[in-house]
């Protein structure tokens, strides 16, 4: 039985469509992550979720209730704010016993839930202080501490690690992590960082303008993409996106586009892929770490095709190395070990990785 | 390279030397103004401050604004019990106790009101939420001339003219609009979040009031009670036309004090009468200083 | 938090629970009805005695524009609006002026600077009434300023202004100023020190100088509250009457009357309530010619932040 099920749900803000008929599902102890860029529509619909938004039609079911007109207090879940929205005059334990104190639960019940949390979470040493004594990561603690201790069916977390500072955020990303191993409760993560929603979660809905655009594990996700939006959203740096046209030489169907010194490359396409094509023109989509140098290795594999580029600008990290080449007037990024390092302005040998290429459908922005 | 630095440093000294005279020049000006400024607004609360302590002949003799050479105190329980304002000899003191009594339960009722109404205006917005606090607003705006003929039709129905309850009444009414306004602005500075949590909590209207708003509000209420308890003390128009006589606040004792044309006019015992209508706005101010103005800020530029 | 949100949160569909979510809407209503009432049937109340034959009390026969007729006719109604025009604008300017000038000194890095600001502002303390009070005793001739001056040699020196038919309105204007100036300064201190302070730092790196700062980077961006200022004490001017009352008590004669203390006047001393109230809506209609336009200018540049946002 699923834990949550939402069911071609929509919402209007007067006049505006805001959800456009999601559907999602998350299994008992699944971790499924909400993924898009702003105004997607994530966070909206995680506050139907919780019950602080009305729904305008569709179904949510909790468990095996529907829980459309339910109080968010009667829904057995619990939240976590990106602001963390931790009480500010109220010390970290009164900030926990805040919910259980208002459900009327026995003073010696709510101790013992506080403290089997604060253990969990090594939050005993704060529980006396006031949110404004705390740090950033502390706060973060506290905030889940306080859903924790409701021992709800459901937890959602809103963006709860946009407000750390980069290397915090990694840190705290693997705590959330362990927690949910070990605690081992459904939940659904809201975010708009791509890394976040891959490591974390089971599965991933990719939303986009009010729609779910691909709801899948995140091996799917990022190698069978659904659209260019997905494709393009989910990896960094992300997909490049070539115009190119489907040739046949002596039988093989290959993909073909123009290059820098006027003339064109042309790469075989592998898998069966040719017989899906309709039209002749395609949207190839190549993610930078399926280039590589041509190398004896490299060209050995299957699926290999090959061409050469113009490089115009290195990017050393130090654990690999980016370049942008140029294929025709467009603008490529590539991702190559330190060993095969591009060097500036050098008419670099490629070998392209068409195993894992995409085409898509440049009208319906589909996959193909 | 030795010559190099010596021939430097004397050129180095003279800019600098042209900066400090310029720079002193500038602070003589500043201060200067600051000073003269600074007389200025004195001067009223001197003249008032040492001419209660002054006899009547030496006022008459040096004017009202001249150093006090003998010290008295007999001015001030003159003014509190014996003077004779309106036919009264009674001093400022019933006056005095009339202002109290209307200001401080107008000020607590009317900063409570507003509070409870800036907390659902901010925090539970509804359809028309908006509409009404732009209906509320305009309140503030009001002439109180409009509202006198009605109000003395309705304290005269309901038997509160001429009484000082009347005029709490009166005051809760027409500070609503203020409080409210001061309220909601502060609370809309609240961050939403916290209600949504309050409200997954299970918390529900008056919970989230007590145990998350309440607690953070001291710095607007002190400003309200502030703003409310100096504008209802020192207000006229309404205290004047809605009592009468005895039952007035003491702003319109003080007119009629002023009015008492008689031939002589006994400074002395008015300069104390004056101090003592003042004093209790002043010591506010003194005292709670920075939320006056921070209550300027706030709610004036709105 | 919406109040639909309340309804989610209140939850179900029985009787009890859809009376809770009505609670926000129960606690303010009494506020909400008073408010109604005080703004909008007083005021419509008023404008009907206005209409009407009242004199000595309310009494509601209709009879149209004419006390609105007898009041413009009225020599004294003349005077007041005269003397609220001329008060007005000197007024608004002069406060403006001096209040921007001592904000601007006290911009300066001064030391004791709240010293001198409390100075300057305790005069918002204290009533208009106390204020006259004693700025009356000052313009007596026989020991106030004017006793003051002539004493130390001048004496040629006149200031006696409540006592002067022609001069006295200056009374109530220099008096007003003295006690606004300070609340101006507050408002323009808090704009000055609102400016962000990179910006003056990139202008100084320019190489500008403290006045040119000032004039081409400062003041320019709080433009919105010289506005605003303005009109705060553009209403405040409207409204004059403890101001009058204490100092000239519209006189000497007739010749610092207002139109607030007009009112006061014909309602309550000469039982003339219907003029009165005429009187009483048309300092409302200069409220709203002042209030009206600034409103819609304030929504206009709102909604032209968001759309370029």
């Amino acid at each position: 039985m699923a834990s949550l099920t939402v069911r071609n749900l929509r919402k209007n803000f007067g006049a505006v469509e805001v959800l456009k008929g999601v559907d999602i599902e998350a299994q008992t102890g699944e971790f499924i992550a909400l993924v898009g860029p702003s105004g997607c529509g994530k966070s909206t619909l995680l506050a139907m979720i919780a019950g602080l938004e009305t729904v305008t039609s569709g179904e949510i079911w909790i468990g095996d209730r529907m829980v459309n007109s339910v109080a968010p207090k009667d829904r057995d879940i619990a939240m976590v704010f990106q602001s963390y929205a931790l009480y500010p005059t109220m010390s970290v334990r009164e900030n926990m016993a805040f919910g259980m104190e208002s459900r009327g639960i026995p003073k010696d019940e709510q101790k013992a839930a506080i403290a089997r949390v604060a253990s969990l979470l090594q939050i005993e040493p704060l529980l006396a202080r006031k949110p404004g004594q705390l740090s950033g990561g502390q706060r973060q603690r506290v905030a889940m501490g306080r859903a924790l201790v409701r021992d709800p069916k459901l937890f959602l977390f809103d963006e709860p690690l946009s407000n750390l500072d980069a290397k915090l955020r990694v840190d705290m990303r693997t705590e959330i992590k362990k927690l949910h191993q070990r605690v081992g409760k459904t939940t659904v993560y809201v975010t708009h960082d791509q890394v976040e929603a891959m490591t974390l979660a089971s599965r991933i809905a990719v939303m986009h303008q009010g729609q779910v655009q691909q709801f899948d594990e995140p091996d799917t996700i990022y190698n069978r993409p659904a659209n260019i939006f997905v494709a393009g959203f989910m990896g960094s740096p992300s997909m490049n996106f070539i115009q190119a046209e489907i040739t046949s030489a002596s039988g093989t169907p290959m993909v073909t586009f123009p290059l820098s010194d006027g003339g064109s490359a042309s790469l075989a396409l592998h898998d069966g892929v040719g017989e899906r094509v309709k039209d002749r023109k395609v949207v190839l989509g190549i993610r930078p770490e399926h280039l590589s140098r041509q190398s004896a290795s490299t060209l050995g594999k299957p699926g290999m095709a090959t061409m050469t580029a113009p490089v115009e600008v290195v990017e050393p990290t130090g654990a690999e190395t980016m370049a942008v080449m140029k294929f025709g007037e467009l603008e490529v990024v590539g991702r190559f070990s330190p060993d095969e390092a591009p060097k500036t302005g050098e008419n670099m040998p490629l070998a392209v990785d068409m195993s894992r290429a995409c085409l898509f459908d440049p009208a319906t922005q589909k996959r193909i | 390279m030795s010559d190099a630095t010596l021939s430097s440093a004397p050129a180095l000294d003279l800019e600098a030397g042209r900066a400090g005279r310029r720079h002193l020049i500038s602070r003589i000006v500043i201060y200067g103004l600051l000073t003269f400024f600074g007389i200025i607004y004195l001067m009223p609360l001197w003249v008032v401050f040492f001419n209660s302590f002054r006899p009547l002949a030496e006022i008459s003799a040096n004017g009202l604004i001249a150093f006090p050479q003998t010290f008295r105190l007999d001015a001030w329980p003159q003014a509190w019990s014996e003077f004779c304002i309106g036919g009264q000899c009674a001093g400022m003191q019933r006056y005095f106790w009339n202002s109290i009594m209307m200001v401080v339960p107008a000020t607590i009722i009317s900063t409570a009101m507003g509070a409870i109404t800036g907390y659902v205006l901010s925090k539970w917005k509804f359809r028309g939420s908006e509409i009404i606090f732009g209906m509320m607003l305009l309140g503030v705006f009001m002439p109180g001339q409009i509202a006198l003929l009605p109000w003395a039709f309705i304290l005269g129905k309901i038997g509160l003219a001429n009484s000082v309850y009347g005029l709490v009444l009166v005051h809760c009414i027409q500070g609503l609009a203020f409080t409210t306004l001061f309220c909601r602005n502060y609370f809309v500075g609240i961050p939403d979040d916290l209600v949504k949590a309050a409200r997954i909590d299970g918390a529900g209207f008056w919970r989230i009031f007590y145990r998350i708003i309440l607690p953070i509000s001291p710095p607007i209420l002190i400003v309200t009670v502030i703003w409310q308890f100096t504008g209802i003390w020192n207000e006229y128009l309404f205290g004047v036309v809605l009592n009468s006589g005895a039952n007035q606040p003491i702003t319109a004792a003080l007119v009629a004090l002023s009015m008492s044309g008689t031939t002589v006019r006994t400074y002395d015992v008015m300069s104390a009468a004056v101090l003592i209508g003042a004093l209790p706005p002043l010591l506010v101010y003194f005292f709670g200083g920075k939320y006056f103005v921070r209550g300027l800020t706030q709610g004036a530029i709105k | 938090m919406s109040s639909a949100g309340y309804a989610a949160m209140a939850g179900g569909n029985s009787f009890w629970e859809k009376l809770k979510s009505w609670t926000p809407i129960f606690v303010i209503a009494p506020a909400v009805v008073a408010s109604f009432v005080y703004v909008f049937v007083f005021s419509g109340w008023t404008m009907y005695i206005s209409l009407s034959d009242s004199t000595l009390l309310p009494t509601y026969g209709f009879k149209g524009l004419e006390n609105y007729a007898s009041l413009w006719a009225n020599r004294r109604w003349g005077v007041a609006y005269s003397n609220l025009f001329f008060f007005s604008g000197i007024f608004v300017l002069t406060t403006m002026a001096v209040g921007l000038l001592l904000a601007l000194l006290l911009d300066q890095k001064i030391r004791a600077e709240s010293f001198w600001r409390t100075m300057y502002m305790y005069p918002l303390a204290v009533s208009f009434i106390v204020t006259g009070t004693v700025w009356q005793w000052l313009y007596n001739p026989t020991g106030g300023i004017q006793f003051l001056v002539q004493s130390m040699g001048w004496t040629d020196f006149e200031f006696a202004l409540t006592t002067d038919r022609k001069n006295a309105i200056w009374a109530i204007i220099i008096t007003g100023i003295w006690q606004s100036a300070g609340f101006t300064m507050a408002l323009f201190l808090a704009g000055l020190r609102s400016v962000d302070g990179d910006i003056i730092k990139a202008a100084s790196i320019d190489g500008a100088s403290t006045f040119r700062i000032y004039r081409k980077v400062i003041l320019p961006s709080i433009t919105p509250i010289f506005l605003a200022v303005a009109v705060v004490q553009l209403q405040s001017a409207i409204k004059t009457f403890d101001l009058a009352v204490a100092l000239t008590n519209s006189g000497p004669g007739i010749s610092t009357t207002f139109p607030a203390t007009y009112v006061y006047d014909l309602m309550f001393q000469r039982g003339q309530i219907g003029e009165g109230a005429a009187a009483a809506m048309m300092i409302l209609a200069a409220l709203a010619v002042v209030l009206v336009p600034y409103s819609m200018y304030l929504g206009w540049r709102r909604r032209r932040e968001v759309a370029r946002v």
